[in-house]
């Protein structure tokens, strides 16, 4: 990389790249901003593990503060699971979370297949439906199903937190627009072949969709492991909490005692970092369809 | 919305010419796709449709038609009229959510449009280890907003880093979340920190759009790296700038968590800091919660929200002309 092969009018090596050469003290420049940038954005997760590393005997408050402990322990994470039983607590988020996975899943691939690739009667008011249930802000219908839940006594339970999000109306519609991509021909010839829609659905449809359908795997996971304003609303018994709840009852019990808050919260972020470390691709790839749509 | 950041978006109809000659919704008579049952899309469609229905479109209007009772948790309550509504008006707590609501809004928005496509560009170019930034940027969108509440309520405490460094440098420590403003700007913060990463990789697919010769015609013309972000990127990334703006509105005015977290279940020191959201938790939930006056508040959040975005996305239109 020299600074003297300043843009070329070779237009080919130019868009293969994405990359003019750049100058070095531009490229420099770049990773400076990058790592002040990371500093910013990983800083407080790491000030947060180090904090929940850091023994009885160490002055959280000294200065000036130090990044590294000087005696690691793991023993707020115990500490932590004495006071609150935080192991249930993300037994219970893990639950949640495979059920709204599994419910989503299913229910969100059959019903956009049917939307994308039958025709019959009423499909464009079914559309309509999904469509206008996407509308509604959770946060403005949260009392109405709080009276729901209360009547069919599901307040309270794993089951009352899953329900009301166990099918989003979004994740139909991308398993829609993913179904509707796909291309005809395959389709037709299992028709003629005598294969019916449940066959085509499962054998042709569904394994080419693999993609949507791991993003919406992701983020239901994600958006059931990470919520906060419904379990906090349905939920009241200790022994029923996520991980979610049981930190806001941590923080609010316990504030003062900031290594084990510190721990607790690792606790709850440290499985979905590793999910999303090896699982990118869909991450991003869910935020490009779901910003289209949502 | 005529916003593309990936071709997902189009329907089937608009891409059938490329792929069959006859056209899948067309003049295909009988043939072709059907279901093999009459009764079978129904099957498919049933669980979506019921839950939507149940848990969607069936407490919405129980919301609105709930909003003229005098419901309580324990007691279906009777019509009222729109006593619910004259009392809203009346309440002193509304008011002060619905302008911390739309304050959020005011000072969450214009940053989660700038900075993401920022932070955008500089991740944009395939350098080495650029694949580790854009995850790491990314990082605080997976964390559970609990999580992020959590850790800058540490970072931001009396005693906690941000203070300790503040005073290391000569300043005074800064109450960020005992002073009611500090902390509705501190609360709004730290929702721009958490949305960065979202939007960046937004942003991102539309920079990918962006035609190289664009900026290396200005560049000819001897526009500087800032004159060909106006003129240039700015035009070309528009209408995902207004996407942005309309999804991060939404979210902002819809805010619990943060505040909730930070300042408190009741927002703080005489509910100075309480949002729209958070009264109708406070007002509608537990035991003695006033169903029928926290469907009124909800109500009004909806209408805000469907409000805001229409706004937006009319200033867009209305742009374009």
């Amino acid at each position: 990389m020299s600074s003297r092969t300043r843009r070329r009018p070779d237009r080919r090596a130019g868009h293969a790249h994405d990359g003019r050469r750049m100058p070095r003290w531009q490229l420099l420049l770049r990773y400076l901003l990058l790592l002040a940038v990371l500093a910013l954005t990983i800083g407080p997760f790491l000030w947060q593990l180090s904090t929940s590393l850091k023994g009885a005997g160490e002055d959280l408050y000294r200065y000036p503060p130090s990044l590294v402990p000087h005696e690691v322990t793991l023993g707020n994470y115990s500490g932590v699971a004495r006071i609150i039983p935080v192991w249930d607590f993300a037994l219970n988020s893990l639950k949640v979370a495979l059920a709204n996975v599994l419910t989503n899943c299913a229910g969100a691939a059959l019903a956009g297949y049917a939307l994308a690739r039958m025709r019959f009667r009423g499909r464009r008011t079914a559309l309509v439906v999904f469509l206008m249930a996407m509308l509604v802000p959770v946060e403005s219908i949260m009392i109405a199903q709080f009276v729901t839940m209360r009547e069919l006594q599901l307040n309270n339970t794993l089951l009352g937190v899953v329900l009301p999000g166990c099918i989003g109306a979004m994740n139909v519609l991308l398993m829609r627009n993913a179904f509707a991509g796909l291309p005809y021909e395959v389709e037709e010839a299992a028709y003629v072949d005598g294969a019916h829609a449940w066959q085509r659905f499962l054998r042709i449809a569904l394994p080419s969709v693999r993609g949507t359908l791991a993003v919406v795997a992701i983020f239901a996971f994600m958006g059931a492991w990470d919520d906060f304003l419904w379990p906090l609303i349905v939920l009241s018994d200790q022994s029923k909490f996520t991980l979610t709840i049981g930190l806001n009852f941590l923080h609010g019990t316990f504030a003062d005692n900031q290594r084990l808050v510190a721990a607790g919260t690792v606790i709850a972020v440290l499985p979905l970092i590793v999910l999303f470390a090896c699982l990118q691709r869909s991450f991003f790839r869910g935020v490009g369809e779901g910003a289209v749509k949502g | 919305m005529k916003t593309a950041t990936t071709p997902r978006g189009r329907d089937a109809g608009a891409r059938s010419p490329a792929t069959a000659p006859p056209p899948p919704s067309g003049p295909r008579k009988g043939s072709g796709i059907r279901p093999h049952l009459p009764s079978s899309p129904w099957l498919f469609l049933a669980p979506g449709l019921l839950v939507v229905t149940a848990f969607g479109l069936y407490p919405f209007l129980s919301t609105v038609t709930g909003s003229f009772t005098d419901a309580r948790t324990l007691a279906p309550g009777r019509f009222v009229g729109g006593a619910n509504y004259r009392e809203l008006i009346h309440d002193a707590m509304f008011w002060t959510g619905l302008r911390n609501s739309l304050l959020y809004v005011l000072g969450v928005v214009p940053l989660l449009v700038v900075l993401p496509l920022l932070l955008a560009m500089l991740v944009r170019r395939q350098i080495p280890a650029i694949t580790f930034f854009r995850a790491a940027f990314y990082t605080p969108v997976v964390a559970s907003v609990v999580v992020v509440g959590l850790i800058w309520v540490w970072l931001l405490d009396d005693r906690g880093l941000i203070n300790a460094l503040l005073e290391g440098l000569g300043f005074g420590r800064v109450g960020f979340l005992s002073d009611p403003w500090l902390l509705l700007l501190s609360a709004m913060a730290v929702t721009v920190w958490k949305g960065l990463g979202y939007y960046m990789i937004i942003y991102l697919a539309a920079l990918a759009g962006v035609p190289r010769e664009l900026h290396e015609a200005c560049a000819v013309d001897g526009a500087g790296a800032v004159r060909r972000f106006l003129t240039v990127t700015v035009p070309a990334v528009r209408s995902t700038m207004v996407l942005v703006a309309a999804l991060s509105s939404v979210g902002a005015f819809k805010v619990f968590s943060e505040v909730y977290l930070m300042a408190g279940p009741t927002g703080g020191p005489g509910g100075e800091d309480t949002t729209l959201v958070m009264l109708v938790q406070q007002v509608g939930t537990g035991l003695s919660g006033r169903v029928g006056y926290a469907s009124a508040l909800s109500v009004v959040v909806f209408v805000l929200t469907l409000g805001l975005m229409l706004l937006v996305l009319r200033a867009h239109r209305t742009e374009d002309r």
